[in-house]
């Protein structure tokens, strides 16, 4: 495989499950749950990467990956379908001794060097496809050089009582990284990373050959390579990233992310012509808004087509809301059809659902319609392609998989 | 086979009714239902037909159209194995605009290395200002099954009462024709053509060539009504909504009828999605006071105000006590606060500022240019 070298590449980790966001990743990746009104979580990410500039991008997949293979393409909707170089799915694969799946993170990577040599890069970039930000790699990359470092972490302020969920940086008066704790107890600084990495690569390529060799380590860029390359006493610099930063990781971040939009300004710009966030485009008509129609506070894409009230929520392309049905406070996925009088309050309903006439989702007094769990922030989730039953009341808070709706018979629902 | 069939998209349309959204692109680049351009519809309903090798031949202003259409890539057109092809007219050292302006046989003519290099056995013909949702595959079997050596689509509609630009067509009980009227002042007829031909490729070229070398410069005029005795010409009776854009009346009136679910379901969806430029806009935003009625939005526009019976392209802002009725708004326009727009057909990008009042009527809307501030 000849190609032309590259100065920089970025290996995208796209292979996590996201567990936590539970049915909603029962059938996909993280990286490509709907976010946004049209978009997936990946593809911020995917975004910055032709935003900065970057054309060569292996996204590396695990989990459920079928749905962010397809998703994803050859890349021409990010721009990235370019000759020598452009995206890469990067699936675990077999080889001739033997092959396994990605152990953690930095294992993935391990297991691609081949891929990443054939760029002969200078720089290596390590991206996380779970999270919602804008930001222009290419500034990260200068302060890179300009430190002289030999790795750079991108670290992001969040507030002190929050610091034991993240990696923190401690740093110097030149932002070097001095000390880095992991989910510490006691911080000792607030800048936490956000799994955003330049590496010099012949620096990183004979951390990940000295990781994979230790067969103590976890394989983990947070847990393993960083304090490796720390107790080396590398230059390790940490990159202060301002503006919004999102891990969309439960149902309540995910739904809360959502709502923050509809926000007279939100804090994420996604009008700004100069940093468009790109997605595959579903070529659907303008919206339509019917007589009787009432649309306040929303988001609502191409292809809706509103004849009843929607109320501070987030439509996505395609969704139907009948005559006298009413949205609030909800995130709509793709093509779902709320029937007419059908109510939906404070919910999360995936892909291709139908929620027939008169139905409730969200209601005090509604009953477990097979339900898998229950969200504690009394959000309801339905997952993508069920049939709520005609008049049918759903408790506040249910979370309802379309895997439980497969094992009923269709008759006995409808 | 739909891969034996190929289409000229004929640009050679009349402008002149609709010249207040045509003084700087072509009719077929005008913008249309939210977020489309006129040709859109044609090349959409073209390739969800399976037929993937298409000529453009452009008349004039063909700027806009070019930046629309680019490579054809949003219609599944930039292929290695035929594709999209915008055939400019030929201008050559003896000719000039004016010249080359003389009639579409003329652009047939200059094209004829495009047609003859093409390995296609038949050709779909068809113009951009016939906004429907049509089966080329049903059109081209009805063709082969009447063993036509024309095939004409036609609608039967009071359409044609619209203005004086129409093709009448009578037909015998077989579906043949046996007359044509271009443009006639008075008419009972109701067979509107849709100015959409099947043809064999060979029998269009030796068309050309006779009009050509007879003086002849029109398609119609003078290479089918002169030979409706010698060639089997059939009309293709299409059924399905149809809007016939040839006057900023007809335009105004067919936009209105989009925001009719029933006409929105089926032009959009009953045959396919349309196909257009991708923008990779956000979201429409609709704030706490917004007030939205029997209207079509498109992405990225962000409503303060009240917007009643219109349609609003890509990114247009309606600011707070804005209000908007009974009108269109092109990509990108402004509308300020407490601005009150009635009747009104705002072009790309104008401005209207705080506080103004613009109103046409509905027979007549009034028109504001591209990039105007008002």
């Amino acid at each position: 495989m000849r190609v032309r070298k590259k100065e920089v590449i970025a290996m995208l980790l796209a292979g996590g499950q996201g567990s936590r966001l539970g049915i909603l990743t029962q059938r996909l990746a993280k990286p490509a749950v709907p976010f946004g009104g049209k978009y997936r979580i990946i593809d911020f990410t995917l975004s910055n990467c032709t935003n900065s500039g970057i054309d060569t991008v292996g996204v590396l997949t695990q989990y459920q990956p079928l749905t962010l293979n397809h998703y994803i393409g050859q890349g021409s909707a990010w721009d990235l379908d370019r000759k020598g170089g452009g995206v890469s799915v990067l699936p675990p694969f077999v080889k001739a001794q033997g092959g396994q799946w990605y152990k953690g993170t930095a294992n993935a990577v391990y297991q691609n060097i081949e891929f990443i040599e054939s760029y002969e890069p200078d720089y290596v970039m390590v991206l996380s496809g779970d999270h919602i930000y804008k930001m222009d790699y290419s500034k990260m990359l200068e302060f890179h050089k300009q430190k002289n470092a030999a790795a750079t972490i991108a670290v992001f302020e969040v507030p002190w009582e929050e610091t034991f969920r993240f990696g923190i940086m401690n740093t110097n008066a030149e932002q070097r990284v001095v000390e880095f704790q992991e989910k510490p107890k006691e911080a000792k600084n607030n800048l936490a990373s956000m799994g955003v990495y330049v590496f010099n690569w012949e620096v990183l390529k004979r951390a990940l050959l000295e990781d994979e060799a230790d067969p103590e380590s976890s394989n983990d860029f947070g847990k393993n390579i960083i304090p490796k390359l720390l107790e080396e006493e590398y230059p390790l610099y940490a990159y202060a990233f301002e503006g919004y930063w999102k891990d969309v990781g439960t149902i309540y971040s995910l739904w809360e992310a959502n709502m923050d939009l509809l926000q007279a300004v939100p804090d994420l710009n996604l009008y700004d012509s100069e940093w468009r966030i790109f997605t595959p485009n579903p070529s659907q008509p303008a919206q339509c808004i019917a007589p009787g129609a009432s649309v306040r506070q929303s988001l609502v894409n191409e292809g809706c087509l509103v004849r009843g009230a929607v109320d501070h929520s987030v439509l996505f392309p395609g969704v139907h809301v009948g005559e006298g049905a009413v949205v609030r406070n909800s995130v709509i996925m793709h093509n779902v059809v709320i029937e007419a009088g059908a109510v939906v309050d404070k919910a999360i309903v995936g892909e291709d659902t139908i929620i027939e006439r008169g139905a409730y989702v969200g209601a005090e007094d509604g009953e477990d319609w097979n339900a898998v769990d229950r969200n504690e922030d009394g959000i309801t989730v339905l997952a993508e392609n069920l049939r709520v039953p005609e008049s049918l009341r759903i408790k506040t808070g249910s979370v309802v998989s379309s895997r439980a709706h497969q094992e009923f018979p269709e008759d006995k629902i409808s | 086979m739909m891969k034996d069939v190929m289409a000229i998209v004929n640009l050679a349309e009349n402008e002149e009714q609709i010249r207040d959204l045509t003084p700087h692109r072509s009719l077929a680049a005008v913008p249309f239902g939210g977020r489309y351009r006129l040709i859109d519809f044609v090349l959409s309903n073209l390739v969800h037909a399976g037929i993937f090798k298409v000529g453009v031949m452009a008349q004039h202003k063909f700027r806009s159209l070019v930046d629309h259409v680019g490579s054809g890539k949003e219609w599944d057109l930039d292929r290695y194995r035929d594709g999209l092809f915008l055939l400019p007219p030929g201008y050559t050292a003896d000719t000039d605009m004016s010249v080359a302006h003389r009639g579409d046989i003329d652009n047939f003519y200059r094209n004829s290395d495009f047609l003859k290099m093409s390995r296609q056995e038949y050709v779909v013909v068809t113009g951009s200002s016939m906004i429907c949702a049509i089966d080329y595959t049903d059109v081209v079997g009805f063709h082969q099954e009447k063993d036509a050596d024309i095939t004409v689509v036609y609608k039967q509609t009071d359409l044609a009462q619209d203005s004086n630009q129409r093709t009448m067509l009578t037909l015998d009980d077989e579906g043949r024709v046996t007359d044509i009227l271009v443009n006639p002042r008075h008419t009972d007829q109701d067979c509107l053509s849709m100015k959409m031909y099947v043809i064999k490729k060979q029998l269009l070229m030796d068309i050309v060539d006779e009009c050509d070398s007879r003086g002849g410069t029109d398609f119609v005029k003078d290479g089918l009504i002169k030979n409706l005795e010698r060639l089997r010409i059939y009309g293709y009776r299409f059924d399905g909504y149809l809007a016939k854009i040839d006057s900023l009346r007809s335009y105004y009136k067919h936009s209105m009828e989009l925001l009719s679910p029933d006409v929105w379901g089926e032009l959009f969806y009953n045959h396919g999605v349309v196909y257009t430029k991708i923008k990779n806009e956000g979201p429409a935003k609709y704030v706490d006071n917004a007030n939205v009625q029997n209207s079509l939005v498109a992405n990225a526009c962000i409503i303060e105000g009240t917007v009643e019976n219109s349609i609003l392209f890509r990114g247009v802002r309606v600011r707070r006590g804005a209000v908007v009725r009974n009108s269109i708004v092109m990509q990108k326009s402004l509308i300020g606060e407490n601005v009150h727009l009635n009747h009104a057909i705002l072009d790309k990008g104008a401005e209207i500022t705080e506080g103004k009042a613009i109103s046409g009527e509905d027979t007549y809307p009034v028109v504001i240019h591209k990039e105007a501030v008002v």
